[in-house]
């Protein structure tokens, strides 16, 4: 790749930083130079967070449907699934099966509570609720 | 406490990132694309009997944590390596080596990394970082990744050096006790492109090298026919994804090859080595285009079995070029390393 041809299609990287590729310069010498973003990536990684989001609204409907409490949904809002969780949090996986059931919270000790929402980095209040 | 002076310069990946920085700072001032060269950074593997996430996986680069070990190996540079249980105590090791001015790599996992772009924050627990000062509750961060140095709260950085899931970091921090005077780079860098070479030509199973490259170029033709499309698009997506991720310097790891090559014809004066630059580039842009086609595909959804075919055959030609092109650079090698 030449230098003058290095992308800088915006998207994912926010501003908050630009990735370094290695390029030819105009005098055939290799240097590096920054992008805001290339349109080919930026589909790919796009692809992976539709993934992702389906899966956290298909959690917010089933905690809307009184199918699961809003543990699912902060669940899956923070890419986890159940083994993962419990390594975050040291609770046991069955009783994280339970909590997660319709009105599950309901039953889970302050302790856990409060294991699940420094887990998640929000408050016992915010766990209880999908928004 | 002492206030360390430490460069921050900028890479494309992590890894060869802060090898690169942490040696530099200890004297021994060096690239990341020589880094990446000598560590043998270069790699294909596509192994559908490994999943990630119910994806197939598709690598450029060997396993995280190599490139560094073997560049610090064949350079000569003794490093001392650390692990935890305790997060406690791993945090209290690191004030220590900042009180007496040790710049520290340390192995973080990124989903909690609060001054990464959110759309790159996944669960992966391989990433690299260097702290080089704390004043108060704050450390100062130099991530190869990003333009500029950054901070993290004792809170922040406990919580990402103990990450959970796979590959746990368990605090793992490190740094150069030895670094010596004079090396001898010729012999690492010729010694690094011959693993290179062999990774990529002779590596007696399907999944790795050109030969990888051919595999997921058939595999992924039957994709469209075993799965849904969706599924078989995720499968795609996931290898332009690992090709251009954050860290690839771009065309996963080709153009920083082909820049550390380049590199090497400054260092043997030898014009051939400029030549097999500019066949990396030429592969590295053909990569480009291969995720050019591949991204279309993805997005646009296209039902016919052309696409896929054409996207494939595009791979065939990398995998004919990169097998031709490493066959040669191995010769090549072998030659220099007889004179050396």
């Amino acid at each position: 790749m030449k230098k003058e041809e290095v992308p800088q299609d915006d998207g994912l990287l926010q501003g908050k930083t630009r990735d370094l590729y290695y390029v030819l310069d105009e005098n055939g010498n290799y240097v590096s130079a920054l992008s805001t973003g290339w349109e080919p990536k930026n589909i790919v990684m796009q692809q992976a967070w539709d993934l992702i989001n389906e899966s956290v609204e298909e959690a917010k409907n089933k905690v809307l449907n009184k199918e699961a409490s809003p543990l699912l949904y902060h669940m899956e809002k923070n890419q986890m699934d159940i083994k993962l969780l419990a390594q975050y949090t040291n609770i046991n996986k069955n009783k994280i099966k339970d909590h997660l059931k319709f009105g599950g919270l309901d039953n889970a000790s302050e302790a856990d509570l409060q294991s699940y929402a420094d887990a998640f980095r929000i408050s016992i209040d915010q766990l209880k609720s999908i928004n | 406490m002492t206030d360390i002076k430490f460069e921050h310069k900028q890479s494309a990946h992590c890894e060869n990132g802060v090898t690169a920085n942490l040696f530099t700072f200890h004297g021994l001032k060096i690239s990341e694309p020589l880094v990446f060269g000598i560590g043998s950074g270069l790699f294909f593997a596509h192994m559908p009997f490994m999943k990630l996430t119910g994806i197939p996986v598709t690598g450029f680069r060997p396993m995280p944590g190599i490139i560094f070990q073997r560049a610090a190996k064949k350079l000569g540079i003794k490093m001392k390596v650390k692990t935890y249980k305790n997060p406690k105590q791993a945090m209290a090791d690191l004030d220590a080596n900042l009180a007496k001015g040790i710049p520290t790599g340390c192995v973080v996992g990124v989903f909690h990394l609060t001054y990464f772009p959110e759309p790159y924050r996944f669960h992966f627990n391989a990433h690299n970082l260097v702290a080089f000062k704390k004043e108060n509750d704050l450390y100062y961060i130099s991530d190869p990744v990003m333009e500029n140095i950054t901070t993290l709260t004792y809170k922040d950085f406990e919580r990402v050096r103990f990450a959970k899931g796979t590959a746990e970091p368990k605090g793992k921090m490190y740094w150069p006790i030895s670094v010596p005077k004079e090396v001898n780079l010729k012999k690492a860098i010729i010694k690094g492109i011959r693993k290179t070479c062999y990774d990529m030509t002779e590596i007696p199973l399907p999944f790795f090298g050109a030969k990888g490259i051919h595999y997921l170029a058939k595999q992924m033709l039957k994709w469209p026919k075993k799965m849904e499309e969706r599924k078989a698009l995720q499968y795609l997506g996931q290898v332009v994804r690992m090709q251009e991720e954050i860290g690839t310097g771009g065309a996963g790891f080709r153009f920083m090859y082909a820049a550390f090559l380049f590199e090497c014809y400054t260092i043997f004066q030898d014009e051939r080595f400029k030549q097999f630059s500019m066949e990396m580039t030429q592969i590295g842009d053909l990569w480009r285009e291969f995720a050019i086609e591949a991204s279309r595909l993805v997005k646009n959804r296209s039902r016919s079995g052309s696409d896929w075919e054409s996207v494939s055959k595009l791979l065939h030609n990398i995998a004919d070029k990169e097998q031709d092109t490493f066959e040669r650079l191995y010769k090549l090698a072998k030659e220099w390393d007889k004179k050396l």
